[in-house]
């Protein structure tokens, strides 16, 4: 790998400290040392997070549950007390990367497969950083970029505790990165149908919502059109292909959850 | 250039590294522990995983300075002298081998699945090497060895 600086900060405030241009956040690893390897990212200085315990852990309360940016994703599959959500970690990469990778570095990197950003959207959750508090639904903006600024770090993800839920996905058998995915939500605001690997990124399928929201079943989503306009076309599937899977995903976390 | 100081297989070590040096290149470079293997150096094939306080993980996705302060175990410190890891044994005596390249990542991945799920059956073998790629094998044998092994070892 080529040359770059190193720091490893033991507080947040170190940490936000050491942010400069040309400078990018090491949370696990798991994508952004491939991707320097490649030279499709050359920071010239890494701030490892590694070492920022409080940045750690899942956390429970009555209606929601926090989960710290580097808990790992095999500690939320162990841990997260949110069914759908503890399931959709045991099912991203293998066991070594899910031991190393965490929800904060991959919400961050916002890749349009990835499988939280789908739990994040579709269970309404909160991102907190060490500036603000940012909505789910104002947090993803486009193809590998969020609403972060380049001085912000996450610190948690806060997600509600939803009525029911459940993450399908249809994986990409080398890479388990979901070709698409759907989270399924009822939450008290009515459900959520979230959508991550169809597009260039996680989107909300608001007639999907709007029909499961009045009927909760899967008969409710054939009454749905899904479009295929704007979905990724790639070697792994063509776009018409992926509108009929989010249809499939869909019915299929719905039955999960017993609709 | 910055320090960096851990535990491996039992030894604490100390050295000065460049940023850019992966785990995988210091176990192997730095202290000649070359039964970690380089394969696809891209986190996919599995034979570059060791133990990083007792968590299976690809060493060819971790610079050394975030291995600071942990304790590494590799292939070479699995065995007590002489007497092979229940693992090891279970690979030898079941032909959960031909070639050998994929082996010892394999094998990592393997002690870390049982500590796991205790006596796993083939579903849960097969699940658990998601990230170890043998082509030789057929995986058959590996999944017999592991099987061998969960009875052996203990919890």
């Amino acid at each position: 790998m080529y040359h770059f600086e190193y720091q490893r900060p033991a507080t947040l405030d170190e940490a936000v400290a050491l942010l400069k241009e040309d400078c990018k956040l090491l949370a696990g690893g798991q994508t952004l040392l491939p991707t320097m390897k490649q030279r499709l990212a050359q920071p010239e200085m890494l701030v490892d997070l590694g070492a920022i315990e409080t940045l750690r852990g899942v956390c429970p309360d009555d209606d929601k549950l926090a989960i710290g940016a580097m808990t790992t994703h095999a500690e939320v599959a162990s841990k997260a007390d949110i069914p759908a959500l503890a399931c959709l970690a045991a099912g991203i990469g293998d066991p070594q990367v899910r031991n190393r990778g965490t929800i904060g570095g991959s919400v961050a990197n916002n890749d349009p497969a990835a499988d939280y950003p789908a739990a994040v959207l579709g269970l309404n959750a909160q991102i907190t950083t060490n500036k603000r508090v940012i909505a789910a639904d104002d947090f993803f903006v486009d193809l590998f970029e969020t609403a972060l600024e380049e001085n912000e770090i996450i610190i948690n993800v806060t997600f509600p505790r939803p009525q029911a839920a459940a993450y399908v996905k249809f994986d990409n058998p080398a890479s388990r990165y979901a070709i698409v995915g759907v989270f399924v939500a009822k939450t008290g605001g009515g459900v959520r149908v979230a959508v991550t690997g169809a597009g260039p990124c996680v989107f909300r399928h608001k007639d999907l919502e709007t029909a499961l929201t009045s009927n909760f079943s899967a008969q409710s989503v054939d009454t749905v059109t899904v479009s295929a306009t704007g979905l990724n076309n790639d070697l792994h599937a063509s776009a018409e292909y992926r509108a009929n899977l989010i249809k499939v995903l869909t019915k299929r976390a719905v039955a999960q959850i017993g609709g | 250039m910055p320090t960096v100081s851990m535990t491996v297989n039992g030894k604490p070590v100390t050295a000065e590294i460049a940023p850019n040096t992966l785990l995988v290149s210091f176990l192997r470079e730095n202290l000649r522990l070359t039964g970690t293997h380089v394969g696809c150096d891209t986190s996919q094939c599995g034979a570059c995983v060791i133990h990083i306080d007792g968590e299976s993980a690809k060493a060819c996705t971790v610079l050394a300075l975030q291995a600071n302060g942990a304790e590494i175990t590799t292939i070479e410190g699995l065995a007590k002298g002489n007497n092979l890891h229940p693992m090891q044994k279970a690979f030898q005596e079941n032909h959960g081998l031909q070639c050998g390249f994929c082996t010892t990542g394999m094998i990592m991945s393997a002690v870390d699945l049982v500590k796991k799920h205790g006596k796993p059956d083939d579903a849960t073998i097969r699940k658990g090497l998601e990230g170890n790629i043998c082509r030789c094998t057929g995986y058959q044998n590996i999944v017999k060895s592991v099987k061998a092994a969960a009875q052996e070892m203990e919890g």
